[in-house]
């Protein structure tokens, strides 16, 4: 179903400020469908960012909107949820500010199970600053901090977020914009954490260091290193170096936690009116 | 419990009493991390909180916490949280956030002493500078200082009003001592009590404009989630609420900022004077401190001194006039501090030479004795 996304931007701040080929306006457009086909009232949506070129999202749509400090968006976005268990609370966070600086809150709300949807633009760099490695990094690539090639590891967020204890997993990248939209849409309806990273491109910094092309040629990369979640179950380590899995790896159904307070609250009235 | 003639006496703890009349001030979230010597607010509020159909979180540190505080605010919730020297040093960035969004909450440091992990817990009054320009970049800021259990449940409930009305987080500065201490308090009456709420709009949605602030400098608030969308930034912002690099409108914004407090400056001045009328030497002092002076003031005015003292109760904004004025009729000003001198250079600002101005200062984790209240005014 075709959705129009024009409803939920502040069509005044066009154009945006992200790079000519940056894959971030795909992500955004996925969230936006998705939301569209979820038909949420635009005041019962709140979209919280951290710092970072996707955190910048937020200031471009038409909803309760907080672009908050670098990697804190979690934390900001548990008051909101907790305070107003009722509204949507989606983050849009990137790499740098959901893997590194606020890695522990990414933790933490898995943990809780809070109900927020987390989508985590990964494009493998800091492109705010011009540049850095992430721990999303792969190894080997070149970063302006990293002039001799990568040496660190790069983080697997979603099996992090799995393992900390949140209700939906999946990942999909720009190539994969319809999945995605799916992804986000599922990640809406879950009741408890829910997280879906979104592999983006990041031409001017990341690309063009790594001598990955052109825009399109890098979404073309995600779409041929991609392995799907069933065959990549098939694979040996070995093969999927280097590959890119995609699709849904976890549904859970854990109490989500705003849902728990609210039983706290009763038994403490009762046990304040005895 | 209510004691003789339906009054509500109580003997509290500073920390608990400071929970108490949090929840009476409307305090409906809480957000915290632990540490001594703070952490009895947090236990009770994890109490009384559900209680009132409220909420508690602990976070999995001090960050979160004060970013939670900040986000349950964005909903319309009075909220708080609390934390000492440590703690309060990793919150600076987002008290900063609140200070320019400016989103009301309130931020309770019950001092120890510093700096890292310092001395737990033994009191310190050393956080008066952080508390005033803890976080980056210039910002308003409002501090208030109880000297006494009774003080902790009036500058609590203050502290809530001055943050709603002026929409600017408010530090509650409090001694080790003071939050340990058992005191008897009066617990007024609810309706006895004084309850500010933030501003909020009286246009509809489309003509709202988050940033618009009216003649006092405060811009109407609208939750989130009543149908007034609006963002939030920590970007210079104009009226709209959204980005701009304009220079223009940065200056006026920053000293929009300022003038807020400033213009209210009065209305959240809070001090108290012992025997100042006639005074030839008068101890200016804030928190625990304070109540050594009051005593040993009373000390030196049996042995014939003519001292007096004035104890601060609201730090920031500083009442440089008051001080002024004081410095302006006595000979010299005393300034004791648990710290290396903190106070006493704004007191300096204030006096601008029209008296003597000496420090007495303790820094070893112990208070100032009234008997070295008296000591340095004899000295000088």
């Amino acid at each position: 179903m075709a959705v129009p996304v024009d409803n939920y931007l502040r069509n005044q701040f066009m154009p945006h400020m992200w790079c000519p080929g940056c894959g971030h306006g795909i992500v955004l457009g996925a969230v936006l469908r998705a939301i569209g086909r979820l038909d949420l009232p635009k005041d019962e949506v709140c979209i919280v960012s951290g710092i970072g070129c996707a955190s910048r999202a937020p200031g471009y749509l038409d909803f309760n909107t907080v672009h908050t400090t670098h990697g804190r968006a979690l934390a900001f976005a548990t008051g909101i949820k907790l305070a107003r268990p009722d509204l949507h609370v989606i983050v849009l966070t990137g790499d740098g500010d959901a893997s590194a600086i606020g890695g522990n809150h990414l933790i933490h709300a898995a943990r809780r199970n809070m109900g927020i949807t987390t989508v985590m633009f990964n494009n493998s760099i800091y492109g705010m600053t011009n540049g850095q490695y992430s721990p999303m990094t792969p190894k080997g690539r070149y970063a302006s901090t990293a002039p001799y090639g990568n040496v660190e590891r790069n983080f697997d967020m979603c099996e992090l977020v799995k393992a900390a204890g949140g209700n939906y997993v999946a990942r999909a990248t720009t190539a994969h914009a319809r999945q995605l939209s799916n992804y986000v849409e599922h990640a809406i309806q879950t009741q408890g954490f829910a997280f879906v990273e979104a592999v983006t491109q990041c031409p001017t910094y990341f690309g063009r260091r790594n001598k990955m092309g052109t825009p399109v040629d890098m979404i073309e990369w995600f779409r041929k290193n991609s392995v799907n979640a069933a065959a990549a179950a098939k694979l040996g380590p070995e093969e999927l170096d280097g590959k890119i899995v995609v699709g849904e790896f976890y549904r859970g159904d854990a109490p989500e936690y705003t849902q728990v307070y609210e039983e706290v609250i009763k038994r403490a009235k009762e046990a304040a009116a005895r | 419990m209510p004691g003789r003639k339906g009054r509500d006496l109580r003997l509290l703890q500073g920390n608990e009493c400071c929970a108490e009349a949090a929840i009476l001030a409307g305090c409906t979230f809480f957000a915290g991390y632990p540490i001594t010597p703070s952490t009895e607010i947090a236990e009770i509020l994890s109490e009384k909180l559900p209680q009132v159909g409220g909420h508690f979180i602990q976070m999995e540190d001090e960050i979160a916490s004060i970013a939670a505080v900040i986000g349950a605010s964005l909903t319309g919730a009075k909220s708080m949280t609390a934390t000492s020297g440590p703690g309060f040093s990793l919150k600076q960035e987002n008290i900063g956030f609140a200070s320019f969004t400016e989103i009301p909450c309130v931020i309770v440091n019950v001092q120890r002493t510093g700096p890292s992990t310092g001395l737990p817990t033994a009191p310190a009054q050393a956080d008066l500078m952080q508390a005033r320009w803890g976080t980056h970049g210039d910002h308003p800021i409002v501090a208030l200082y109880p000297s006494t259990v009774p003080e902790v449940f009036d500058l609590t409930v203050k502290a809530f009003n001055i943050s709603e009305r002026l929409r600017v987080p408010v530090i509650l500065l409090m001694d080790e001592v003071v939050g340990h201490m058992r005191e008897k308090v009066e617990i007024p009456h609810v309706s006895d009590i004084e309850i500010i709420n933030r501003p909020r709009p009286d246009v509809p949605p489309e003509k709202y404009l988050p940033y618009a602030a009216g003649p006092d400098g405060v811009p109407p608030m609208a939750p989130f989630g009543t149908g007034y969308r609006w963002h939030v930034t920590g970007l210079y912002h104009d009226e709209t609420g959204f980005p701009t690099t304009a220079a223009p409108n940065a200056d006026r914004q920053m000293k929009r900022l300022y003038a807020k407090i400033e213009s209210a400056a009065e209305e959240i001045t809070f001090t108290s004077e012992e025997s100042l009328d006639d005074a030839e030497i008068v101890v200016v002092a804030c928190g625990i401190t304070a109540r050594s002076a009051r005593r040993g003031v009373r000390l030196a005015r049996e042995r014939g001194i003519k001292a007096g003292m004035l104890q601060l109760k609201t730090i920031w904004p500083f009442p440089y006039g008051i001080i002024g004025d004081i410095a302006g009729r006595v000979e010299k000003i005393i300034v004791a501090e648990m710290n290396m001198g903190q106070l006493i250079g704004e007191v300096e600002r204030a006096a601008c030479g029209k008296c003597e101005v000496v420090g007495y200062s303790r820094v070893d984790g112990e208070p100032i004795a009234p008997a070295e209240i008296v000591a340095k005014i004899e000295e000088v």
